[in-house]
């Protein structure tokens, strides 16, 4: 027999390929996977995850964040991938509701895997479910509740949304101190969604709920040596300048020179050039300079013998944030200082937090900025603390812009389960069987929710299911107490984003993976020996 | 290959023959068919509104999900020749036309399988080539025959909007595809310049962003630029902006060749200081001097420019794109200036707004440029759940541009839904009968790879395929009517004309013309040598 006649090899060595049913298996075997190993944390009472990195075994991570732990964990599954991608879209986007947004995935291939293996085609599958999330996202917009009107009743609901956000996460036990705070610092923004400005410091030592807002503007950063502690009405100048080793950036330019007298001469000239450069500085009439570069013992000294204060080495972020604080730009050149808008603060000053010495701006210009001084015994539960802080200040910040908000508890995807099953009752064909099965991934939800609270969740969501078509369309899960009840009075409500988000995301992922039908694997690039 | 010289002494013709084989004649022919035909398979479930995805995962594990047939064999890494032969195929129908780059390869596919069977009867390949050749002369006189016109301005787009979304029906975003269709149409027509039939597709910019979904995708009368003001305090809003378009640094000057500057008093080190000083104000001045109310630089700035042109007032932009800077040039009628000293007020372009906009919770902006006075250049900002959807998407849109360029470029079309391959089929057969000899059996083969699309659309939708192509087949027969297909949709008629299901003329005929081109030249190779254990 002819070499002819044996199947033709096309790809790559060390290539592979997956097809039809072997694709389809190996997607949902990975994403399912992926969904199951996340989907404990998902819930009040859902568990943590220790993330340890594989080059430092000291460096580990604890986290309850969906997208923090996605983000750490190395897959090579594709389908897999796909799901830790929409989490992170999740994450930049709305800053919440990573993990359910994954779970939700996970549960809607679930059930598709069940209805391919009654041969029923994943493009009838997608049809049914793409019908159900546009019936889904109709109830949810019907839902929604809109509280752009009141500015009282929006801060109101803001808290609340914190505080549902802070239950999820290890600030539960202070969830109404850091709900406040969250609510606070945002309010500040008016309206911008740039959380920059909102500055977390972390601090070890105390405990997790002596954290609070310090009002101004706080940096952790040293004042020069010998410089006064405290200074009142302070005209600052932000600067990016070099001050340690001023080289004139004209290229190719060398100091050659055949007698130490000359290099003598030479060296006086440039520090002569860098004290003409301070005086520069000094001349804009400030008494704080801060420099994000490194500014070296010569023009400090300098600085501290015409009274002015100076900080250097404080990083871009702090910088820019500074200059938004104080209204001041950011400097570069010094030659024209009637032009350049100098930062005020009325007090700066030194300092302690814990054994730390710190730089406090206060009475600043703008005051939408702010620092959270996060405290905590340890370095893990600070990582975990700011995580959580900043998944709240996210979602709260498009909150301000998007007032809606829904029910949380289960209760919204109850509802809109029913509203998908109604509707499948009227659909006919096996789109029908779709739609029921894109119902039941929703009702998922509360139950592992229950489950992980370690109720027995079947028995609870049934008897809120029952509740709900009782017409208690406010019902939801209490998990404190394993109980149905009003969510409504329990005060547990979530931004209408947040539950768009997911129901949009991972409704597409689901679609995505269900699509295809073979994957090709190139060969791994080869990695040099050295 | 071992021959012996008059002497009898042996001499080897090849190199290294030890190390190589050797596949001769109807073994090689055979071989190359069957990879042929393994590519052209492996595609076939992709065909149609209802065709399948395939996850692509690339050297670096990167995954790439996709419908588009250029995409899957572009990322195939592929090494059998014949394959990689496929693949550019694949990539000229795509370059030329842009959509129909899976049929391409299938119908080059089915050609091959169908001259399997002809060279067991032991017909010579030339003959079948030329049989082929034949036979594509009639389906493409047969297109220009069934051939129908849409009609469409500026205003009333309608048709084009189905025609591209005929196009979108088979790519992920079929669930938007109304929406979709009518940005893409919206988009031609902005930088389509009707009368000369002309579509400048440089103007249109594809830019995707992750967030919302792909429903969330909009058209942007402007341009998008991935960047942010060079200098946090700079005006994030300028109106009737003048551009200055640079392409060189806001630094002293590098000359390439080598030197080597000695300052060995301390004179000269004050003189030094004291030209580089004057650089960055020269340098700044100048732009000022010219009018411009904004830079956009496609290099870097040292600092001190930076604060320099902040003093002057001057809001600028670093490190944009080569691609997008000549973008922003044709857009804004600017000129691309190498130099500081020949900037002009002439050479600067205009725009009515250009404002910077930030997205989402993380940090990132864009800057658009809005209302550019010379020609008309609009964005698609594609967005989408995740990476690999939107990267989809921009690939789905840009194949409905091109079918809506096309049809700009010619009005002309032809019936969706395996319509116009069932017709010529039926075509070509009957003309098969004209001919005498060996030639006709290899005109009926192609009128029988012709097929091989609505089945592979058919077997796709779910439906029986041979049965469902034979009805079709019928039908046309009977009714003389080119424009039956296949009702992938299950829409109850198998009126291609009422469902609005069509493709371009010319792609259908590129589509014909390159796979036969194709299917003649892998029939034409007799002999492959390989280093052994390959492939």
């Amino acid at each position: 027999m002819s070499e002819a006649y044996q199947p033709a090899r096309i790809l790559n060595q060390g290539s592979t390929q997956e097809k039809a049913e072997g694709a389809r298996l190996s997607n949902f075997v990975g994403a399912i996977a992926l969904s199951d190993l996340i989907s404990t944390t998902l819930g009040p009472k859902g568990m943590d995850k220790i993330l340890q990195s594989p080059s430092n075994l000291l460096d580990s991570t604890i986290t309850n964040d969906g997208a923090t732990i996605l983000s750490s964990i190395q897959i090579s599954n594709p389908a897999a991938k796909i799901l830790i991608e929409i989490s992170k879209v999740q994450d930049d986007e709305i800053g919440d509701g990573t993990t359910s947004v994954v779970v939700l995935a996970g549960e809607l291939l679930k059930e598709s895997e069940k209805l391919i293996h009654k041969r029923i085609h994943p493009q009838t599958i997608i049809k049914g479910f793409r019908l159900a999330k546009d019936i889904a996202l109709k109830k949810l917009k019907e839902i929604a509740q809109d509280h752009s009107e009141n500015e009282e009743d929006l801060k109101k609901y803001l808290k609340k949304i914190a505080m549902t956000i802070f239950s999820t996460k290890i600030l539960t036990p202070y969830k109404s101190i850091f709900a406040d705070l969250a609510v606070d610092s945002i309010l500040r923004l008016k309206g911008s969604t740039n959380l920059e400005s909102i500055q977390i410091l972390k601090k070890t030592g105390g405990l997790l709920k002596e954290s609070y807002i310090e009002e101004g503007f706080v940096l952790d950063k040293k004042l020069g040596v010998g410089q006064p502690k405290r200074i009142e009405n302070a005209k600052i100048l932000v600067a990016n300048t070099s001050m340690d080793y001023d080289k004139i950036k004209i290229f190719g330019s060398r100091v050659v020179v055949n007698s130490s007298s000359k290099l003598a001469e030479i060296e006086e000239e440039e520090k002569k050039k860098m004290i003409r450069k301070c005086q520069k500085i000094v001349d804009h009439g400030i008494n704080v300079f801060i420099n994000r570069q490194l500014i070296y013992n010569l023009p400090e000294q300098f600085f501290t013998d015409h009274g002015v204060v100076s900080i250097e080495h404080a990083d871009f972020a702090g910088i820019e944030r500074l200059s938004l604080v104080t209204g001041g730009e950011i400097v570069s050149t010094f030659d024209h200082p009637e032009l350049v808008t100098l930062g005020t603060a009325k007090l700066i000053e030194e300092i302690m937090i814990g054994e730390d010495k710190l730089i406090r701006f206060s009475g600043c210009k703008e005051p939408s900025a702010c620092t959270i001084i996060l405290r905590g015994s340890s370095k893990q539960i600070l990582d975990e603390a700011e995580r959580s802080l900043h998944d709240g200040l996210a979602v709260l910040s498009q909150m301000v812009k998007n007032p809606k908000t829904v029910l949380g508890a289960g209760c919204t995807e109850i509802i809109m389960a029913q509203a998908i099953e109604e509707a499948a009752k009227e659909t006919s064909g096996k789109i029908q069987i779709a739609m029921e099965a894109f119902a039941r991934a929703l009702t998922r939800i509360p139950t592992i929710i229950a489950n992980n609270a370690g109720y027995d969740a079947e028995q609870l969501v049934s008897e809120l299911k029952t509740s709900h078509y009782k017409g208690n369309n406010t019902f939801g899960l209490d998990v404190t107490n394993g109980k149905v009840c009003d969510v409504q009075e329990l005060g547990i409500i979530e931004s209408f984003l947040v539950k768009k988000g997911m129901l949009l995301k991972a409704s597409e992922a689901t679609e995505m993976i269900l699509r295809v039908d073979h994957i090709m694997y190139s060969a791994p690039r080869q990695r040099g020996m050295n | 290959m071992l021959r012996f010289d008059s002497s009898g002494k042996p001499f080897i013709i090849i190199r290294d023959q030890d190390q190589k084989e050797r596949l001769t004649g109807s073994e090689a022919r055979k071989a190359n068919i069957l990879a042929a035909m393994t590519v052209a398979n492996l595609m076939k479930t992709s065909i149609g509104p209802l065709g399948m995805d395939k996850i692509l995962v690339d050297q670096d594990g990167e995954v790439t999900a996709t419908n588009d047939g250029a995409t899957i064999l572009k990322n195939m890494q592929v090494e059998n020749p014949i394959a990689k032969l496929l693949v550019e195929l694949s990539q000229g129908q795509d370059d030329e036309i842009g959509d129909g780059t899976t049929s391409v390869v299938v119908l080059a596919g089915a050609l091959l399988e169908e001259s399997l069977s002809l060279l067991e009867k032991g017909i010579h390949p030339s003959k079948i080539s030329e049989g082929y050749e034949k036979a594509c002369d009639i389906a493409v006189k047969h297109l220009l025959k069934i051939c129908d016109k849409i009609e469409f301005d500026k205003e009333n787009c309608g048709s084009l909007v189905k025609a591209a979304k005929t196009s979108l029906g088979s790519k992920i975003v079929n669930q938007y595809t109304e929406k979709i269709a009518k940005i893409s149409v919206e988009a031609v027509l902005a930088v389509a310049d009707l009368e000369r039939k002309d579509v400048r597709f440089d103007l249109i910019k594809l830019e995707g962003k992750t967030g919302g979904t792909l429903g969330d995708t909009e058209l942007i009368d402007g341009i998008i630029i991935p960047k942010n003001f060079s200098h946090p305090q700079m005006p994030k809003q300028i109106k009737n902006a003048k551009i200055a378009i640079l392409t060189c640094p806001f630094e002293p000057p590098k000359p390439k060749t080598g030197h080597k500057l000695d300052i060995d008093s301390v004179k000269k080190y004050k003189e030094l200081l004291e030209i580089e000083q004057n650089y960055f104000k020269e340098m700044t001045d100048l732009v000022k001097k010219s009018g411009a109310t904004l830079v956009l630089c496609q290099w870097g700035f040292d600092d001190e420019a930076n604060h320099l042109l902040l003093q002057k007032k001057l809001p600028a932009v670093r490190w944009v794109s080569g691609t997008d800077i000549e973008l922003i040039a044709i857009a804004t009628g600017a000129r691309i200036v190498p130099r500081f000293s020949e900037l002009t007020e002439k050479k600067l372009g205009k725009a009515g707004m250009v404002i910077e906009k930030s997205i989402g919770t993380t940090d990132e902006k864009m800057i658009v440029i809005e209302k550019c006075s010379n020609t008309k250049t609009v964005t698609i900002l594609v967005k989408g759940g995740n990476k690999m959807v939107v990267e989809e998407g921009k690939r789905s849109i840009h194949d409905a541009l091109c079918v809506t360029r096309n049809l700009i470029k010619d009005n002309r079309i032809v019936y969706g839904g395996g319509a116009a391959e069932i017709s010529c089929s039926v075509a070509v057969n009957k003309a098969s009968k004209e001919n005498t000899g060996v030639e006709q059996y290899s005109i009926r083969a192609f009128s029988q790879a012709l097929l091989s699309v609505p089945i592979a659309l058919a077997s796709n939708s779910g439906l029986n395929s041979l049965e469902a192509v034979s009805e079709i087949q019928l039908k046309q027969m009977e009714k003389e009517s080119s424009f039956l297909g296949i009702d992938c949709l299950s829409k109850g008629t198998n009126n291609m004309k009422e469902q609005y299901v069509f493709d371009t003329l010319r792609g259908k005929i590129q589509e014909f013309l390159l796979a036969t081109q194709m299917a003649k030249m892998i029939l034409k190779i007799d002999d492959i040598i390989r280093p052994t254990g390959q492939y």
